[in-house]
């Protein structure tokens, strides 16, 4: 094949001007389509996936504003309305599901999110690359761990009666504690959890934006008499900061999305209270009990918010650091 | 901070070692406690004299797991899943980043807007649940496979490597006669190897590990993917059928024991590719990111 196609190339190199004729303007678009049928072949299955399971939900998400019946459908159900965002914004308990949802993700901001960057500037500085190698691989792996995986290793790892660690507070005289049953360290658990699986794998795109960073700018700033602490505030740090920026913008507009299989998995009936998240509830009450209306709302509430926040963010970013997503 | 190696910076190094060295060892030891476990006799398990080594070694997990008809059902539908998903989404993916990647294409901008809008507007989860429950799917395996039939993301990286492509070799092909589709099939695809690769492993990965379809789409009992079994077997202790089955062979066996044999059994496909799937992963993930 690759002989082939290396013949292909040098017969090319005889023609003057390589796809020309497709690239000229005068065509019109039918002869375009006729000559290039097969391209528009090619994406209709696969603008129909988009337009089923992408748009078509997106659109029902009209049933916010319905009173969803099974039998009339998205159409013909009839209209209430704010009715369910009354109903949702009325209703105390929403309070403490987005307390909840609002507290896990602050958390994840301020502990995971910097994790992967301090993990990937501290691997930048090894200079032994076999030792480096083997870190990356080692601390990469948890990534293709499924949660419920994860789930069952915290399980072996904190269960009072066997898990390890518990195991090894008895031994040296410490109180059992109750790690996966208890109100106080549920968040602890979550997020601590979380940064085990994502923190080295989330290293690889700013271990990308370091490998970027120009060599000649080090130098300049050796000759200039700087440190390693002081090349990495002068040099490192500011070569980061359109790979954080951006990052940290997309978090904040998904701040009401704090990994819905993860915390479901960690819930248990003792952990309600603290770790009942908006994703959750919607599950229970949407798929287990079927007010499809009302958790929709909650969907849509859940996108507006991130929506705003994302553009107001991108905004305040762009004035401050001149760094924006769009 | 001087321009010479500073003994702060030699401590820094050293600490900066020790450190990398210990998170590592986070990161691998409650793997290397299950896997020790699952060899551990039950009876040094209840006693906790398990932590990295097996104790008192047996292979009786292994033989109670691999005889529970649940656990070969689960894996069956799971392997079904991976094969069929990942092959869906190959198919689609390559053939929609191919026109994409064209620049003389005309429409592509509206296509390839409309394609990165659903990237940052996803719907809820209710009436993606409709859509699947009206075309019928719902407790069937197309729910698991059908409505993740293209990741845009990866879609997009897809596109990308296609558009390093020279043109001029598709304008040769055509003069030689070959048609698009043959283009794609004979020369696209072999000289994308690495890409394709890439994605080839993150879409199989995700459906092996797909919690949250099989939670939203399925309920029928029997039709258990592995993740959502070993869910079931760790939250409720333990399942009906592992317990019989446990109960009639001795008395001694011991929930945590199958579990621990149950994960690694789960884990192991992912742990056997991982060291050879590295570098391609790796590769894949930094294709879409940060290019200065």
């Amino acid at each position: 094949m690759q002989s082939k196609s290396l013949q292909m190339l040098s017969k090319e190199e005889k023609k003057k001007q390589p796809g020309a004729r497709r690239v000229s303007g005068d065509v019109s678009f039918l002869s375009f389509v006729k000559k290039n049928h097969a391209l528009y072949v090619m994406l209709i299955p696969v603008i129909f996936y988009f337009i089923v399971f992408k748009y078509v939900p997106l659109l029902g998400s009209v049933i916010a504003f319905k009173n969803y019946n099974i039998f009339q459908g998205f159409l013909g159900s009839e209209w209430v309305g704010f009715k369910w965002f009354e109903l949702m914004f009325n209703n105390p308990m929403y309070i403490d599901l987005f307390k909840n949802t609002m507290i896990i993700s602050f958390y994840q901001i301020v502990f995971a999110f910097p994790a992967p960057i301090i993990l990937a500037c501290l691997l930048n500085e090894v200079r032994l690359m076999a030792f480096k190698r083997g870190v990356q691989t080692v601390l990469y792996l948890p990534h293709f761990l499924s949660w419920a995986l994860v789930y069952g290793l915290a399980y072996m790892m904190f269960s009072t009666q066997t898990g390890m660690v518990n195991n090894l507070f008895k031994e040296i005289g410490e109180p059992v504690i109750n790690f996966l049953q208890s109100t106080e360290l549920f968040r602890t658990v979550v997020v601590g959890t979380g940064i085990w699986k994502e923190m080295g794998w989330s290293t690889i795109i700013f271990l990308a934006a370091l490998s970027g960073i120009n060599p000649s700018l080090y130098e300049a700033a050796k000759i200039d008499g700087a440190g390693r602490w002081k090349q990495f505030i002068y040099v490192t740090l500011p070569g980061l900061m359109p790979a954080i920026t951006i990052l940290l913008l997309l978090k904040i507009g998904n701040v009401l999305d704090v990994g819905f299989e993860q915390i479901y998995i960690f819930l248990n009936p003792v952990t309600l209270s603290v770790g009942e998240v908006l994703d959750t509830y919607s599950y229970r009450l949407g798929i287990l009990n079927g007010e499809f209306s009302l958790t929709t709302a909650i969907g849509l509430f859940k996108s507006v918010i991130g929506f705003i926040l994302l553009v107001s963010a991108n905004q305040l970013s762009k004035r401050t650091t001149g760094e924006s997503l769009y | 901070m001087e321009i010479r190696k500073s003994t702060g910076e030699k401590l820094f190094d050293t600490m900066n070692i020790i450190l990398l060295s210990l998170l590592s060892l986070a990161a691998i030891i409650p793997l290397l406690h299950v896997v020790a476990g699952s060899f551990s006799s039950a009876n040094a398990i209840i006693h906790s004299r398990v932590t990295l080594w097996p104790v008192e070694p047996t292979l009786d997990h292994y033989k109670l797991v691999t005889q529970t008809k649940a656990f070969w059902e689960a894996g069956w539908l799971t392997i079904r899943v991976v094969v069929l998903g990942t092959l869906l989404n190959m198919v689609l993916t390559i053939i929609g980043s191919y026109p994409l990647s064209k620049p003389y294409l005309r429409g592509r901008r509206p296509i390839l807007l409309f394609i990165v809008f659903t990237m940052i507007f996803h719907a809820p989860m209710i009436p993606m649940y409709l859509v699947v429950k009206e075309f019928g799917m719902l407790n069937t395996i197309w729910a698991l496979i059908v409505p993740t039939a293209i990741s845009a993301f990866n879609m997009m990286l897809c596109i990308t490597f296609f558009r390093g492509l020279p043109e001029e070799m598709f304008d040769a092909a055509k003069v030689d006669g070959m048609n698009d589709y043959r283009i794609v099939w004979s020369i696209v695809t072999p000289l994308s190897k690495p890409i394709l690769v890439t994605l080839l492993l993150f879409y199989a990965v995700g459906h092996w590990n797909n919690y949250f379809t099989p939670l939203l789409y399925i309920n029928d009992r029997d039709m258990q993917t592995l993740q959502v079994y070993l869910y079931n077997l760790i939250s409720l202790g333990s399942n009906n059928d592992m317990a019989s089955a446990a109960a009639a062979e001795s008395s001694n066996m011991l929930p945590q024991a199958l579990e621990m044999a149950t994960i690694v059994l789960a884990t192991l496909p992912i742990v056997v590719l991982y060291p050879f799937l590295q570098k391609h992963f790796v590769k894949g993930a930094t294709l879409g990111s940060v290019k200065e």
